[in-house]
C-alpha cells in the first residue's frame, strides 16, 4: 500500500533543484531515487523493516522544501549552547539543509584533513564524492531513497592516511520554520582513511514542526578508528528519520553513540558492516521519551568476515505516553568464524502508559561463534526510593535521581569530558523537563 | 513532653499483623535498647516509623517531637530529625555517596531555614565525620553502598547519621556483621550524637553493643508487642536466659 501523499514530494521533485554543481551521475542517482521512492512510497506497517514504526504521520504531512533563506537568525548565545564546549571546535554548520558558512568554523584545520558541505566537495573533489557517495546505504530503503532524491548538501569529511585528529569534528544541524512545515534531506559522507583517527559528532536542533531527513555515510578504513556520536535534540513536534550506515576496513574500529531525545517521531537506523577481518564495533545509545514521542532505534551489526568483536549497550528511559522500540540485529555470515557479538538493551519505564518494544534479531550461519543477547524492563527499585526518601531527599528528587543514574552509565565510555558534561546536562534537563 | 511516643500501634504487611499494639516512649536524651527474637517485629517498628509504604498502620498513634509522625512522608520526617540506620542498607548503583548526602543534608538544612551547604564546606564537614567511623574516604566518591563489605554498610549508615545529626536516631542492627573493633567504631559514632536534646533507639541482637552504647532502658520486643522493660541489666539476663522465660509471664508488663 502506498500513502496518499507522496504527492507533495512528487511535484516538489522538479523544482527542488539540485546538489551542487551536480554531475551527471548524481543527476541520475537522484532520479533513480526519485523513481523508486515513487513507486514505493512511504514504507507502512506492513513492511517487515517498518513494522513497528508508522510513519503515517510524516505521510499526511504536506511538507515544503526548505528554502535557503527563510530569513532565520540563530542567536549568539543559542549556537554557543550547541557547541561542544571542546577547545577550538571545528564545524560545519547546517540550517534547515543549508550550508551556513558563518555560523561554521573552519579555520586552522590540521592538514590534509578536509571538512567543508559535501556540494562544495563535489566541484574540489569530485573524483572522491564520486567513489564514495551513495555506496555504503541501501538506496533502495524508502527514507534513503527520499534523501537522495532530494539532497541539497551535507557534511563532507575527509581524514587522510594516518592522521590522527584530536579534537572533535562537529556537524550541526539547526532547523527552524516560519509557518510553513519543512523538510530537510542532509546526507553526510564521512571517509577514515587507512590508520587515521578522528571523533565525529553530529547534533540536530530545532524549533517548531519539521521533517527532518537525514542520512550518513561512513568509511572506516583498514586501521583506521572512527568515534560517532550524535546528540538529537529535534523539536517536540519535529519528525526525525535517519540512518547512518558505516563500512568498516581490516583491523578497523568504529562506535557510535547515540543519544536520541527529540522529535515527535524518531526513528534512528545505525548500520555497520564490519566487512573485513578482526574489526571491532560498539554500538551504544540512550533514548529518553516522555508525553507522546515515539523514538526507534534500529541497530544491525554485519559480521562478515573473521575474527570481529561487536558490542552494543542501548538504554531506554519512556514516560508519560510515549513509546521506544528497540531492534537490534546481528548477522554473522557464514565466513564470519570467531565472532564474538553481545547485545544489551535496558529499558525503564516511569510510568503505566509507557511502552517499550525490544526485538533482538540474531542470524547467524557461522558456526564457531560467541553471541550473546539481552533484554530487561523494568521500573525504579521502590527500596531505592524509599533509601534516599529516608535521608530527606524529596520523592520527586528520588525519582530524578535513580532515573539519571540509569542513564548516566552510558557517558561512562565518553572521552571528550565537555561533550560528556553536556549530555549529562541535557539528560537532567530532559528528567525535569518533557519526562517529568 | 516526650521526644516519641508510641500508644498502641498496630502494622500489617501482605495481610498479616506484625505490630499488635505496641507502646512505648523515648525522651530526649535517652538511650534505648530493643532486643528480641528474630521475625517479633523490631525492624517492621523501625521502618514504621521511617514512613515505609508497604507496612499499612491500621491502629494506634505515634507522637514525635509533638507532631503526628503517621501523617508525615518519610522526607519530612527525615528532615525533622528521624533517622533510621537500616538492617539491610540499599546498593544504588549509579548514585554518588557524597553526592546524594549533600543532596540530603541541603534538603534537611532548607527544611529548617538554614543556609545550604556549598562543595567547600560540604567536604569540610564529611572530611571530620567520615574520620570518626574511619570509613575509606574512596567511599565517599562510590556509588551509595554500592559493593560495600557488609561492616562498610554499616559505618556508611554511622556516616550519614554522624552528618545528617538527626533528633531520633534508630539504629536497626547496626552492629550485626561487625568485627570488634568496627563495633567499638559504630559505639563511638553513636556516643559521639549522644546529647540532651537526642534520643537514640538501638535494636539489637546482643548485649555486647551495649557495653559500649550504654542504653538507660532496655526493653524485649515479641510477637509484636514490648513485653518487658527494664534498664541495662535487662540485657545481661536475656543474654544469659534467652527470651523463653519471658513467654510466661502474663501480659501486662508495659514499657516505662
Ligand atoms: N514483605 C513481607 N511480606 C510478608 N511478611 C513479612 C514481610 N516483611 C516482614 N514480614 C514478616 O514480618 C515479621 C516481622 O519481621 P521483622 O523484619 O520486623 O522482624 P525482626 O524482629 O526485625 O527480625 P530480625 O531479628 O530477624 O531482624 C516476620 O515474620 C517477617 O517474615
Ligand atoms: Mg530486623
Amino acid at each position: 500500500m502506498t500513502l496518499p501523499t507522496t504527492d507533495s514530494f512528487v511535484s516538489n521533485f522538479e523544482l527542488a533543484g539540485k546538489l551542487g554543481s551536480e554531475p551527471l551521475w548524481l543527476r541520475k542517482h537522484r532520479e533513480q531515487a526519485f523513481s523508486q521512492f515513487s513507486q514505493t512510497g512511504f514504507p507502512t506497517t506492513n513492511d517487515e523493516e517498518w513494522r513497528t514504526t508508522s510513519v503515517e504521520p510524516i505521510a499526511t504531512t504536506s511538507f515544503q522544501p526548505a528554502s535557503e533563506n527563510n530569513g532565520y537568525k540563530i542567536e549568539k548565545q543559542e549556537l554557543e549552547s550547541l557547541s561542544l564546549g571542546t577547545p577550538d571546535e571545528k564545524r560545519l554548520v547546517f540550517i534547515n539543509g543549508f550550508f551556513a558558512p558563518k555560523l561554521s568554523s573552519l579555520e586552522n584545520l590540521p592538514s590534509g584533513l578536509i571538512l567543508k558541505n559535501l556540494a562544495e566537495a563535489l566541484r574540489s573533489e569530485p573524483d572522491l564524492v564520486e567513489k564514495y557517495l551513495f555506496r555504503q546505504t541501501d538506496e533502495k530503503a524508502p527514507f534513503t531513497a527520499l534523501n537522495a532524491a532530494f539532497v541539497k548538501d551535507g557534511a563532507f569529511v575527509f581524514i587522510p592516511k594516518g592522521q590522527t585528529v584530536i579534537s572533535p569534528i562537529h556537524l550541526l544541524f539547526i532547523s527552524t520554520v516560519d509557518g510553513t512545515v519543512t523538510v530537510s534531506h542532509p546526507r553526510n559522507l564521512i571517509i577514515a582513511e587507512e590508520g587515521s583517527q578522528a571523533t565525529i559528532v553530529e547534533s540536530y536542533w530545532g524549533r517548531g514542526k519539521y521533517f527532518t531527513n537525514a542520512v550518513t555515510e561512513i568509511v572506516v578504513g583498514d586501521n583506521a578508528s572512527l568515534d560517532h556520536i550524535k546528540i538529537q535534540t529535534e523539536s517536540e513536534e519535529a519528525f526525525h528519520i535517519a540512518t547512518i550506515q558505516s563500512q568498516q576496513g581490516r583491523a578497523s574500529r568504529f562506535s557510535s553513540h547515540s543519544t536520541s531525545f527529540g522529535g515527535r517521531l524518531a526513528r534512528n537506523d545505525i548500520n555497520s558492516v564490519l566487512a573485513a577481518e578482526g574489526s571491532e564495533c560498539a554500538l551504544n545509545g540512550l533514548y529518553m521519551a516522555g508525553l507522546h514521542q515515539q523514538i526507534d532505534n534500529h541497530t544491525t551489526v554485519d559480521h562478515a568476515q573473521p575474527n570481529s568483536i561487536s558490542r552494543e549497550l542501548y538504554k531506554g528511559i519512556l514516560s508519560g505516553e510515549a513509546t521506544g522500540v528497540f531492534n537490534g540485529k546481528i548477522i554473522v555470515r557464514q565466513d564470519a568464524q570467531k565472532t564474538d557479538a553481545s547485545q544489551t538493551n535496558k529499558n525503564l519505564l516511569l510510568s503505566k502508559e509507557a511502552l517499550i518494544n525490544t526485538k533482538p534479531q540474531l542470524e547467524i550461519f557461522a558456526n564457531d561463534v560467541k553471541c550473546r543477547h539481552g533484554a530487561t524492563i523494568g521500573q525504579l527499585d521502590e527500596n531505592a526510593i524509599f533509601y534516599l526518601r529516608s535521608r530527606g531527599l524529596g520523592e520527586k528528587e528520588a525519582r530524578s535521581f535513580l532515573t539519571y543514574a540509569f542513564a548516566s552509565e552510558m557517558f561512562n565510555s565518553l572521552k571528550i569530558t565537555p561533550l560528556k558534561r553536556r549530555l549529562e546536562r541535557l539528560v537532567q534537563t530532559r528528567l525535569e523537563g518533557p519526562m517529568s | 513532653m516526650a521526644l516519641l511516643e508510641i500508644n498502641n500501634l498496630h502494622a500489617k504487611i501482605a495481610g498479616g499483623e506484625i505490630l499488635k499494639g505496641l507502646n512505648l516512649k523515648v525522651n530526649a536524651g535517652e538511650v534505648h535498647a530493643i532486643m528480641g527474637p528474630n521475625g517479633s517485629g523490631k525492624s517492621t517498628l523501625a521502618q514504621v516509623l521511617a514512613g515505609r509504604e508497604t507496612y499499612e498502620v491500621t491502629e494506634g498513634k505515634v507522637l514525635y517531637d509533638g507532631k503526628n509522625l503517621l501523617e508525615l512522608t518519610p522526607e519530612i520526617r527525615a528532615r525533622e530529625g528521624f533517622f533510621l540506620a537500616f538492617q539491610y542498607p540499599v546498593e544504588i548503583p549509579g548514585v554518588g555517596n557524597a553526592y546524594f548526602l549533600k543532596a540530603a543534608l541541603n534538603a534537611i538544612r532548607k527544611h529548617r531555614g538554614q543556609t545550604e551547604l556549598d562543595a567547600i564546606d560540604f567536604l569540610n564537614l564529611v572530611k571530620e565525620k567520615v574520620k570518626l567511623v574511619e570509613l575509606d574516604e574512596s567511599l565517599l566518591k562510590r556509588p551509595v553502598n554500592d559493593g560495600f563489605s557488609g561492616g562498610e554498610k554499616k559505618r556508611n549508615e554511622i556516616f550519614q547519621m554522624l552528618v545528617l545529626e538527626p533528633k531520633l536516631a534508630v539504629l536497626d542492627e547496626t552492629d550485626s556483621g561487625l568485627d570488634i573493633d568496627a563495633l567499638k567504631i559504630v559505639a563511638n559514632g553513636v556516643n559521639a550524637l549522644r546529647s540532651k536534646e537526642r534520643a537514640v533507639i538501638v535494636i539489637t541482637h546482643y548485649q555486647r553493643l551495649l557495653d559500649y552504647i550504654i542504653p538507660d532502658f532496655v526493653h524485649v520486643l515479641s510477637e509484636g508487642r514490648i513485653v518487658k522493660s527494664g534498664g541495662k541489666e535487662l540485657a545481661l539476663t536475656l543474654e544469659e536466659k534467652g527470651y523463653s522465660w519471658l513467654e510466661k509471664e502474663p501480659e501486662g508488663v508495659l514499657a516505662q
